[in-house]
């Protein structure tokens, strides 16, 4: 049974419909990654997903016994504000809340945990400093850690690697399918990065308002919008590399 | 300085009030630190004019002033969040329409019952005389009540103060702490009310969270500095009122004034020693 099923789901902002019957679904151990245009309605799929925004149309199902706690979620912008006082710990350590349930306080094995994820996303040695005094490539790797603390069953990503070097770039790329084979999570992701998105991924899922593709990673490099997509890739690159 | 303090303490209202104040101080500075984070400071002040507008109807009413105004408050503080979350009405404007009407009403019921009077410059400004017996164990019970979900629900509160939407996404009820936090609020700021007056009272709340974030770093340190914060200049607020016989409420709103300054030049200081 799946994850999460979406099945005909319509998303509209003020009465204007900006995803129409939009129909796939999660299986246990997926790896989705989901692409289309700026505007074309990813980051507001995802937010469907997470129940946060209702679908005006359709359903999003949960099976499975998936649960909002067994989530790990990267928001695209997280809107922090500019004088919070957080620090590096603090942050990562609030993923773990969602395993704690109604028990008010962290145990030892969050903050190992914890401790972990930033090791991961080489944070540790930033863990006393200041969130918002750190840079953005440093906040959004915080930030993957305390998303990765979060997710138990399902790691929800938007744009995660926006903002990052490209050696952290490949880094993250290997934690995330590390992730997905080993601990047998599921990863959806909404991703810019076609060539390492197609690598990785086992589905891809493709949005432009509508739903322009939806099947294996292999066949969408045959389609007729993988093959646009990737010609498209190789011009810029030949562009550079003459 | 210690003599001064054991000539307040041997006057028992003197000892009421501080007990209560030392409470309410402690509550209102930790819920502080979650609304001025969250930008909802103006609903601190919103619910203040609200309490003002319900003590004078319980005054005119005959009846106990905490008793009715907790409740209106809490139901207050339900509405201006859930309306500040919509956006398509502005939240701001909405918290002014609520306090201003609120103030008009009361300052009606007042003319037309009480006029005003003593009771009423109290609501305003504040007194630690306007505290009976049964409102201190009602302020006490309440307060430690709060203090006690304040600790409890901390780490839930950091996280939907820090990110409401990654809260809200992985799990954690995030329209259900929003909602305690406010209803904490409200019953911070009707207690505090008493001694602080409506005008004043969201300053308890705000200030030391605004000094604390001045210097410290993680919410941990702000939470903990705030309330040692607002706990001294609760104390000195109180015993310099004593000495120079000047209103409660407003001798610790000037020290907190003060106390920001300093936090405020030191942090400016320390930016350019480091
Ligand atoms: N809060 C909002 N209010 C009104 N319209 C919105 C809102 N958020 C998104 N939209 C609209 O919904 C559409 C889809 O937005 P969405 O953020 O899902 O795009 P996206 O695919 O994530 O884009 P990007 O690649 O730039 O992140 C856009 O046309 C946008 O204008
Ligand atoms: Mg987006």
């Amino acid at each position: 049974m799946a994850l999460i099923k979406c099945g005909g789901a319509s998303f509209e902002f003020d009465l204007r419909l900006v995803l129409k019957d939009i129909n796939f679904e999660v299986l246990q151990g997926d790896y989705i990654c989901i692409v289309g245009d700026n505007g074309s309605g990813k980051t507001t799929l995802l937010k469907g997903l997470l129940k946060i925004k209702r679908p005006c149309k359709g359903e999003i199902v949960f099976g499975d016994g998936l649960e909002l706690s067994d989530i790990g979620y990267l928001p695209q912008s997280a809107i922090v504000q500019k004088d919070f006082p957080a620090s590096v710990n603090e942050v990562v350590l609030s993923g773990r809340l969602n395993s704690r349930g109604l028990m008010p306080f962290y145990r030892k094995i969050d903050r190992e945990i914890a401790d972990e994820n930033m090791e991961l996303l080489s944070v540790i040695n930033l863990k006393r400093k200041c969130f918002r005094e750190l840079s953005g490539g440093q906040q959004q790797r915080v930030l993957l850690a305390r998303a990765l603390c979060a997710a138990k069953r399902l790691l929800v990503l938007d744009e995660p690697v926006a903002g990052l070097d490209p050696l952290a770039l490949n880094e993250l790329y290997k934690i995330i399918k590390d992730i997905n084979e080993k601990k047998g999570i599921a990863v959806v992701m909404v991703s810019h990065d076609i060539k390492n998105a197609v690598r990785d991924a086992s589905r891809i899922l493709q949005v432009q308002t509508r739903q322009v593709f939806w099947g294996k990673a292999q066949d969408y490099i045959n389609s007729y919008e993988g093959k646009r997509l990737m010609q498209v890739l190789k011009d810029e690159n030949g562009g550079v590399n003459v | 300085m210690f003599d001064v303090f054991i000539e307040m303490f041997s006057y028992a209202f003197i000892v009421r009030a501080v007990i209560v104040g030392f409470l309410v101080s402690l509550c209102a500075c930790l819920l502080g630190v979650s609304l001025v984070l969250k930008r909802y400071s103006m609903i601190g002040d919103g619910l203040s004019h609200v309490g003002f507008g319900s003590l004078a109807i319980a005054t005119a009413m005959n009846l106990a002033p905490l008793t009715l105004s907790i409740p209106v408050v809490v139901l207050a503080a339900f509405l201006l969040l859930n309306v500040s979350q919509n956006s398509k009405i502005k939240g701001d404007a909405f918290v002014a329409l609520l306090s201003t009407s609120s103030v008009a009403i009361g300052v009606l019921v007042i003319s037309v019952t009480t006029g005003l009077n003593t009771d009423v410059c109290n609501y305003l400004f504040g007194s630690i005389l306007a505290m009976s017996k049964s409102d201190v164990y009602l302020s006490v019970t309440l307060s430690v009540i709060v203090f006690v979900l304040f600790v409890i629900f901390y780490n839930k509160i950091f996280a939907v103060t820090f990110d409401e939407v990654f809260a809200q996404a992985t799990g954690i009820r995030a329209k259900f702490y929003n909602m305690l936090i406010a209803i904490l609020t409200a019953i911070a700021i009707v207690l505090g009310m008493r001694m602080m007056g409506a005008l004043l009272i969201s300053s308890l709340i705000i200030f030391p969270a605004l000094t604390s974030m001045r210097i410290f770093k993680t919410f941990k340190s702000v939470v903990i500095s705030s309330a040692i914060i607002s706990i001294f200049c609760f104390m000195i607020g109180i015993v310099i009122s004593y000495l120079y016989a000047t209103p409660t409420g407003a001798s610790i709103v000037v020290i907190n004034l003060i106390l920001f300054f300093i936090f405020w030049i030191f942090s400016h200081f320390f930016r350019r020693g480091l």
